[in-house]
């Protein structure tokens, strides 16, 4: 600032020297120095206070957390919190760039079990074993053994959930007590595909499924990754060939993409998991098949109106016992962080069972984060609400595992995922093929094999590896 | 990228000067160019030039053993890629569509406006406001306010007419990122043609009128060839913003459903940071930047000509 | 350049010649134009209008159907993003074009005198230079810019931000600030060295005062566009140098109403450059045509 008032000052001087001549390089170097001045007063201003940065996917529960900051402030005095929250996906392509760049903006990061393990191995995130050991009652025996095997490598936890989820099968029993039929113990989607059938009904708003079609790997390729498993389809093979054009995955792909068109939620080929809450809590559904997370947003009566008329059944299946997939929001601490035990403390915060009540009892035990703990489900509290969805839920991620719903062994680690850092991008693109099927653009095989194109291209670098 | 052309002719401007202090005189002259010129050399040259050094890399962020030297193979995926191919349609489409559309209708806006009555000022006010509102918050009007489809603008005025409502973003996202561009560039083509018409030399549509040429007679014949000029360069200005359109798109609708709706930036923006694919993104930065200066160096020449033709140099 | 006619001075407003005056003396078809072109104008303006109104209503009034255009307003929603912390972000985006416009008007104005009133040797490509970089697609180099930022720790730093900016609207400003310095007469130039004065005297004391309107059109530009930005606010920054735009993004949710306090977020942000715009539009049709329309 202070450059644009040193200026006229030198005008009204008359001195003929070789001063002048640097005026505007002083000038700049002015505007420069008072700017970086700036910058160091801004930063050594907190120096007594650790400030740590936390990026988050704005979902409801982390907004709640934002919202519980100041119990953290006045457990830990001496942390200042910053937040930076954004939708999925944004949120995702911001934490990868920068903990795979090291660009060091975060300190504490949300990731899932996709990330966890691929970037345990790269040496990007702490490992939180040592710092879970130190903690006293932070107890990490009691996260649910399949979220905490997901979240860990080489038998250290690198992240811990915040929840977790699998996926199950929702019903609206009126609905279905109207149309007189009954939801069988363990469907097959040939059984599902009948129920919509009867179940649709457009004239009155109704679809007889919802389903995502919204293009995305954490999209459509979720519930669809589990639809193909249990068709014996898949990505690859025991020898990494792509299997997306294979006829199991062609009849799993084609049996999804006829049921969504035929009788699912209209304009599915944009409608994702936040689509399908809103239209099966207001109604418009009969069906969902969905993650398990979705409890704290239908049985909510506030927002939903089916709250309480729900009836859940496991992830219909066809050659498999089991067909859910496992999946957790967690959090992890970068290498590149310079307050870990700050993070640490945040991290710890917002995971260990005392949160959880805090939640319950400031906001309502329904929005706790499921998933995470088994303590959870032991919360009197908790149970008394939670009858209906407590124990398929628990039952779901129980069974999320590759032997019970797969047919063939795979080379690679997930279930509605692979493992491997070109899943993302694979993932992504596959979802937009699948999504353009849904939207009837093109048919499901132009689908497929412009999808077996690119698995085909990540697939060589795993063949050669394989081959050595 | 500039050093094109002009290499061949010497200093023109130098002419009065006497030998001696030619070398000092010379650099005197660029003393006072060469902090901009360094700066915006630092700032866009080296950074395109890493760029061009990872697009011969075969790099995926997310696995680090992959940043290999591969050649020219990304360029190779690159032109086999349906998908790139659609997106260039697509951001071909946003600009030419826009650009004219938003010409069209600034013509007539500037016509309107290109009179004397009641609340000229107002008026103009309020038709260059959508180019002032900032675009993250005109996209995010448009998508939410105005496009929803259950308590949108758009189709509650639609319904009125008895017309049913229309999921406009999922269903015609190209048209619903079209009417938010259109939207906001119009303005700027009718204040740069309106400038146009006011410059019009009064004593020739006054002879026009004596004459007894028509309204429309003197509109086609006197009006559009005077502001041929102005409406290049709204054109050519127009074009230079709108083809790196990247706000509308990244949300209203995320370039979707698939890709159908993305423009090359945008789709670039995704391999790099959804696809994280640096390498490939990389070279299709370089093919993107290669063809808008080759169509971009053609078309500034030929229209700024007119501009700067009857100048000095 | 020369050959443009002075528009606005005489024609606009003021006065109008007798003879056009005559030909639209049909009172009716005037009136009915004029009644088109209001309403014109109020149905291309209505977005806007719908945005200031939704940010001052409650959530509840602002997802109804049909849209209701009446309601008891509000101030809360400006309230909830104040709350948000909206102050931090204004701050962040007040440097960043206020310092990256100072930088550009101070780079610039050498540098345009050096294309203009003495020219270097092949002036022409020296601005075809500087315009073709206004046309690189930024997505081109937002990764080696966030790999290098990321290397020097200075991601989620203003002055990456101020540093970009400044890169952003350089060529422009040089080629505006070139046209002013075409209007000026090279008499008064030549005469300020006759008496003896320098190259930086002359300019500071003569050339500089003669173009202030065109250094004032020049920054309005710059801060448009500095404070409009979006691409490199999003990949650049997270918490400490978020801008306005960053803020709007935050706001929307997956979930949840969010529209009325996202349109008092969006009426915040935009307000300083449209009223900025508002005052200055003789400077703005210049300003957008790089200085090619006077």
């Amino acid at each position: 600032m202070r450059n644009s008032t040193a200026a006229p000052d030198r005008v009204r001087g008359r001195h003929r020297t070789a001063v002048r001549r640097g005026a505007w390089w002083q000038a700049l170097l002015l505007a420069l120095v008072t700017g970086f001045a700036m910058t160091g007063c801004a930063a050594s201003a907190d120096e007594t206070k650790d400030e740590i940065v936390v990026a988050i996917v704005s979902n409801p529960q982390m907004q709640d957390a934002m919202e519980l900051q100041d119990e953290f402030a006045k457990a830990h005095p001496d942390v200042n919190v910053k937040f930076v929250s954004l939708p999925e996906n944004e949120a995702r392509a911001k934490i990868t760039a920068s903990v795979a760049t090291g660009g060091g903006e975060f300190d504490v990061v949300m990731i899932s079990n996709y990330e966890t393990p691929i970037w345990a191995e790269n040496g990007w995130i702490e490992n939180l074993q040592p710092y879970i050991d130190k903690t006293e009652g932070y107890d990490d025996q009691d996260f649910i053994g399949s979220i905490r095997n997901a979240l860990s490598y080489e038998d250290d936890m690198y992240s811990v959930p915040f929840y977790g989820e699998s996926s199950f099968l929702v019903y609206n029993e009126e609905m279905f007590e109207k149309a007189g039929v009954t939801m069988p113990e363990n469907p097959t989607w040939p059984e599902i595909n009948e129920l919509a059938a009867k179940l649709d009904d457009p004239d009155n708003g109704v679809s007889g499924i919802c389903l995502r079609g919204l293009a995305g790997w954490g999209e459509v390729m979720a519930p669809l990754s589990t639809v193909m498993n249990t068709y014996g389809g898949g990505w690859f093979d025991e020898d990494w060939n792509p299997t997306l054009t294979s006829p199991e995955t062609k009849q799993a792909v084609n049996e999804y993409v006829n049921l969504v068109r035929e009788h699912g939620q209209p304009g599915a080929a944009t409608s994702g998991y936040g689509d399908c809450i809103t239209r099966y809590s207001q109604g418009n559904a009969a069906m969902w098949y969905d993650a398990t997370a979705m409890v704290s947003s239908i049985e909510d009566p506030a927002s939903s109106t089916v709250a309480g008329k729900n009836g859940y059944a496991p992830a219909p299946v066809m050659d498999t016992e089991d067909a859910g997939w496992l999946y957790s929001w967690s959090l992890a601490i970068p290498s590149t962080s310079d307050h870990k035990d700050a993070a640490w403390d945040f991290v710890s915060w917002m995971t260990n069972k005392e949160y959880i009540k805090l939640v319950g009892e400031r906001f309502g035990w329904e929005r706790v984060p499921p998933g995470s703990r088994y303590s959870t489900y032991e919360v009197p509290e908790y149970r008394e609400i939670s009858q209906a969805y407590a124990q398929p839920t628990l039952d779901a991620m129980d069974g999320a595992s590759q032997e019970s719903s797969m047919t063939h062994p795979v080379p690679y680690e997930g279930l509605q995922f692979v493992a491997i850092p070109e899943f993302q991008d694979l993932g992504t693109r596959v979802g937009q093929q699948i999504s353009a099927a849904v939207a009837g653009q093109i048919t499901v095989d132009e689908a497929l094999e412009q999808s077996q194109a690119y698995a085909e291209q990540v697939a060589r670098t795993y063949q050669r590896e394989e081959g050595q | 990228m500039s050093t094109s052309t002009g290499a061949a002719r010497t200093g023109r401007p130098r002419k009065s000067r006497a030998q001696a202090p030619r070398r000092s005189d010379a650099w005197q002259r660029r003393l006072p160019l060469l902090p901009a010129l360094i700066f915006t050399i630092v700032a866009t040259q080296i950074p395109f030039l890493i760029t061009i050094w990872y697009s011969l890399r075969s790099w995926n962020l997310l696995n680090p053993a992959s940043d290999v030297f591969v050649g020219l193979s990304n360029y190779i995926e690159i032109f086999a890629d349906r998908t790139f191919r659609q997106v260039a349609m697509n951001s071909v489409i946003y600009t030419l569509g826009c650009v004219l559309i938003a010409m069209v209708l600034g013509i007539l806006f500037a016509l309107l406006l290109d009179r004397k009555f009641l609340g000229r000022g107002v008026v103009r006010t309020l038709l260059i406001t959508p180019f002032l509102i900032m675009p993250v918050a005109a996209s995010t009007l448009w998508s939410v306010s105005m496009f929803n489809p259950t308590f949108g603008l758009v189709n509650w005025f639609l319904g009125i007419f008895g017309i049913p409502a229309v999921d406009w973003t999922s269903s015609h996202p190209v048209v619903s990122i079209l009417i938010a561009l259109v939207w906001q560039w119009t303005p700027f083509m009718m204040l740069l043609i309106l400038a146009g018409l006011q410059s019009q030399p009064k004593d020739v549509l006054e002879a026009a009128q004596m004459d007894g040429a028509s309204s429309l007679q003197t509109f086609f014949f006197i009006t559009l060839p005077h502001l041929r000029r102005y409406i290049e360069l709204s054109v050519l200005l127009g074009a230079i913003y709108v083809v790196n359109t990247f706000d509308q798109i990244y949300l209203m609708t995320a370039g979707g459903p698939g890709t159908s709706s993305a423009n090359l930036p945008y789709y670039i923006y995704q391999r790099a940071f959804l696809g994280f694919d640096i390498g490939q993104a990389a070279a299709m930065g370089v093919v993107v930047v290669i063809a808008t200066i080759i169509i971009a160096n053609f078309a500034l020449r030929l229209i700024f000509k007119g501009f700067m033709s009857t100048e000095q140099n | 350049m020369s050959t443009t006619v002075q528009t606005q001075t005489p024609s606009a407003e003021t006065s109008e010649p007798p003879v056009r005056r005559k030909r639209k003396g049909g009172g009716a078809g005037s009136a009915a134009l004029t009644l088109f072109t209001w309403l014109l104008a109020l149905g291309f303006f209505m977005p806007v209008l719908w945005m200031v109104l939704t940010s001052f209503k409650q959530e509840a009034d602002a997802a109804s159907n049909p849209p209701k255009f009446f309601f008891t307003p509000t101030l809360d929603q400006y309230k909830a993003v104040f709350e948000a912390g909206a102050g931090g972000y204004l701050w962040n985006s007040v440097i960043a074009t206020v310092v990256s416009t100072i930088l550009v008007i101070l780079l610039a104005i050498p540098a345009a005198y050096a294309v203009s009133i003495r020219p270097v040797e092949k002036t022409k490509d020296v601005l075809f230079f500087f315009i073709s970089t206004k046309m690189l697609p930024v997505v081109a180099v937002i990764m080696p810019i966030y790999v290098v930022a990321g290397k020097l720790k200075v991601l989620d730093n203003i002055w990456t931000l101020v540093f970009l900016y400044t890169a952003m609207n350089l060529p422009l400003a040089v080629w505006m600030m070139r046209s002013f310095f075409q209007e000026v007469p090279r008499e008064v130039l030549e005469a300020a060295q006759m008496d003896g004065a320098s190259l930086m005297t002359t300019m500071r004391v003569v050339l500089i005062p003669m173009v202030a309107p065109g250094i004032a059109s020049t920054a309005l530009i710059c801060v448009i566009f500095a404070w409009n930005e979006f691409f490199f606010a999003l990949n650049l920054t997270a918490a400490d140098a978020a801008t306005v735009p960053i803020m709007l993004v935050s706001t929307m949710t997956s979930e949840g109403l969010y529209l009325a306090r996202l349109s008092a977020a969006s009426v915040l942000a935009s307000l300083p450059v449209v009223l900025a715009g508002w005052i200055a539009q003789k400077q703005l049709v210049r300003g957008l045509s790089m200085g090619a329309i006077k």
